[in-house]
């Protein structure tokens, strides 16, 4: 995995990826970044975070750090995670380790949170699952418009295990959200879903899931909505070894272009090295059905109103995925929000 | 109530409607029947303001007032509603939502109040059980999955929840069996009433003898082509469309 916080943290531009490199060439650093800004400086946030509400407890990581979620063997807990960016033209970055012992089952709320301008926020996650715990990520993201924000995750799951994630992106000047999965099959399954709904801006939605083992199963949905002049990216691999038998894998990418200026570049990828699977992906990219759209007028659902309607009936699958209630609530509040801004 | 003059319009540059002429009283019901490729879903479509569908010449008000003027949900506000030929699928957005917006937006553009969650359920289950829909099916997304007759049903559903005042039945039989055609006849009839009016366009005469009309026109090569009254409609089905032909 390229790096954006070791070229940061070197101060080597070099190491930042490029439009050569295949897995960024839709999200180019090294053309946006000319020099390494200055370290951002402690801040302190106020107010509530977009999934304050629905959680047993909070953490807090303002302008970077460092944290650790460990949860014992049989330990289940719903635990918010926000990281805020207060900062103006500077950078800083996240460390987060979750480690979940066997059994253990924990809903992860995570917003990325900006407030400020300019800044290069960088995230790196480190999730190990044991033996059949469970995790549901949910990570909404509400980065300022001008700013860079890249967060990597890198999952392991034990055999048994089930990591469940849904990205909810709305986009920055460049933002990535990136989630490499080692899948060991044996009885693990991972779910990893998005949706992201964009006005302006760019986001990115990268994911590599590598089965190792036999028996996994994946499931893949996203979803995305891109009005203006925004830009949504989706990459999304699906590495199946040798000897990964009976392997179960399915990936599905959909994206509505709802202006002439916007864009969509997709790239789903099944790299399949073993017999005996079953392993699909679908990709569409196309505008709102316009026969519809006339339907819902002519019932008298004015048209900003009905291609609303149309763009969340949509985008609603990737959100009815989402076990949490409250999160997924949430996701439909934030959902209706950002869409009545596109319409 | 709904008065067409020397009506005018094309589809992709085609002239369909060739300068088209009819007028329905309220309380009265109209027959529009004629071969395919007539235009007479082209009038339906001109008629509640679909895009592509362009008028060059003619008028059409509803009650005195333009009603090409409006927007597609304006005229739907106004009254006029379209049961659709081949009814929309809506996946994701269950029929009750789908309806009880649509009611709500009309409200709003007429200046009335919203109607109460209660109020509305208890209307739907009344309608739906007149219908003989499955209330169940109503909470499913709108037409998706759904057999053509569940479909027509569907539209007469949402004919008999919002109330229009004018009517427009595109081909509402294809797609029937006869069970199903009688149910759906008998929603449409009992619409009928002295403030409302009906556009009945049909290919066949099979669904005239479950709607009887008060008036039939034959709709050839854009224009009216002949009028007369229910017997029209014998005399077409036993000697076809052929004398009409361009």
């Amino acid at each position: 995995m390229i790096s954006l916080s070791r070229a940061l943290e070197t101060g080597d531009l070099s190491l930042l990826p490029s439009r050569r490199d295949e897995d960024w060439r839709w999200s180019d650093l090294r053309g946006l970044i000319r020099s390494v800004p200055p370290q951002s400086q402690d801040a302190s946030a106020h107010g509530d975070g977009p999934f304050t509400a629905v959680c047993d407890e909070s953490m807090l990581i303002i302008n970077g750090g460092s944290a650790r979620i460990h949860l014992a063997e049989g330990e289940s807990k719903t635990i918010a995670l926000r990281l805020v960016s207060r900062a103006v033209g500077t950078q800083h970055h996240a460390q987060v380790l979750i480690d979940l012992a066997d059994g253990a089952q924990l809903t992860l709320l995570e917003s990325h949170e900006g407030d400020g301008s300019g800044y290069i926020s960088t995230t790196d996650l480190d999730i190990r699952l044991g033996a059949g715990s469970g995790l549901e990520r949910i990570v909404l993201t509400a980065e300022a418009a001008d700013v860079i924000a890249v967060s990597q995750a890198a999952v392991r799951l034990a055999p048994n295990a089930r990591y469940r994630q849904t990205t909810l992106a709305a986009g920055a000047k460049r933002e990535r959200n990136e989630t490499q999965v080692v899948h060991p099959g044996q009885g693990a399954s991972v779910r990893l879903d998005g949706a992201y709904l964009l006005g302006q801006g760019h986001t990115d939605l990268t994911s590599v899931v590598t089965h190792t083992g036999e028996g996994g199963t994946t499931s893949q949905l996203t979803k995305g909505a891109v009005a203006g002049q925004g830009r949504g990216v989706f990459q999304g691999r699906i590495v199946v070894e040798r000897g990964a038998d009976q392997t179960d894998a399915k990936m599905g990418h959909h994206a509505l272009i709802l202006d002439d200026r916007a864009e969509v570049d997709a790239k789903p990828e099944l790299l399949i090295f073993a017999d005996d699977v079953a392993c699909a992906h679908g990709n569409t990219v196309g505008q709102l059905d316009e026969t519809a759209i006339f339907y819902a007028r002519q019932r008298g659902i004015p048209l900003s109103e009905a291609r609303a309607m149309l763009t969340e009936a949509f985008v609603g699958e990737v959100i009815d995925r989402i076990e949490h209630e409250g999160a997924r609530d949430v996701a439909r509040a934030w959902a209706m929000e950002k869409l009545r801004g596109l319409a | 109530m709904l008065e067409i003059t020397n009506l005018h319009a094309t589809v992709g540059g085609t002239e369909i409607l060739k300068g088209l002429t009819l007028s329905v009283p309220a309380g009265e019901v109209h027959a529009i029947m004629g071969p395919n490729g007539a235009g007479k879903s082209t009038l339906s479509y001109v008629l509640t303001g679909r895009e592509g569908y362009e008028v060059t010449e003619g008028t059409v008000t509803l009650d005195s007032e333009d009603l090409l003027a409006l927007e597609p949900n304006q005229r739907a506000a106004k009254g006029v509603f379209l049961s659709f030929q081949y009814p929309i699928e809506i996946p994701g957005v269950p029929g009750l939502t789908f309806i009880r917006t649509a009611l709500n937006a009309q409200h709003k553009a007429r200046g009335e109040d919203e109607v109460s969650a209660p109020a509305f359920l208890k209307r739907a289950r009344e309608v739906a059980a007149s219908l003989k829909i499955d209330f169940e099916m109503l909470k499913r997304s709108l037409n998706a999955g759904f057999s053509g007759g569940e479909k027509k049903r569907m539209e007469i559903f949402q004919m008999a929840m919002l109330e229009p005042r004018f009517l427009i039945l595109d081909e509402t039989d294809s797609g029937l069996d006869i069970d199903a055609l009688k149910i759906v006849s008998e929603g449409v009839n009992a619409m009928r009433s002295p403030e409302r009016a009906m556009l009945v366009i049909t290919h066949y005469q099979r669904l005239l003898d479950y709607i009887k009309p008060d008036r039939v026109h034959v709709l050839a090569d854009g224009r009216i082509a002949a009028s007369g009254g229910p017997e029209l409609a014998h005399q077409l089905e036993a000697e076809g469309y052929d004398k009409y032909a361009a």
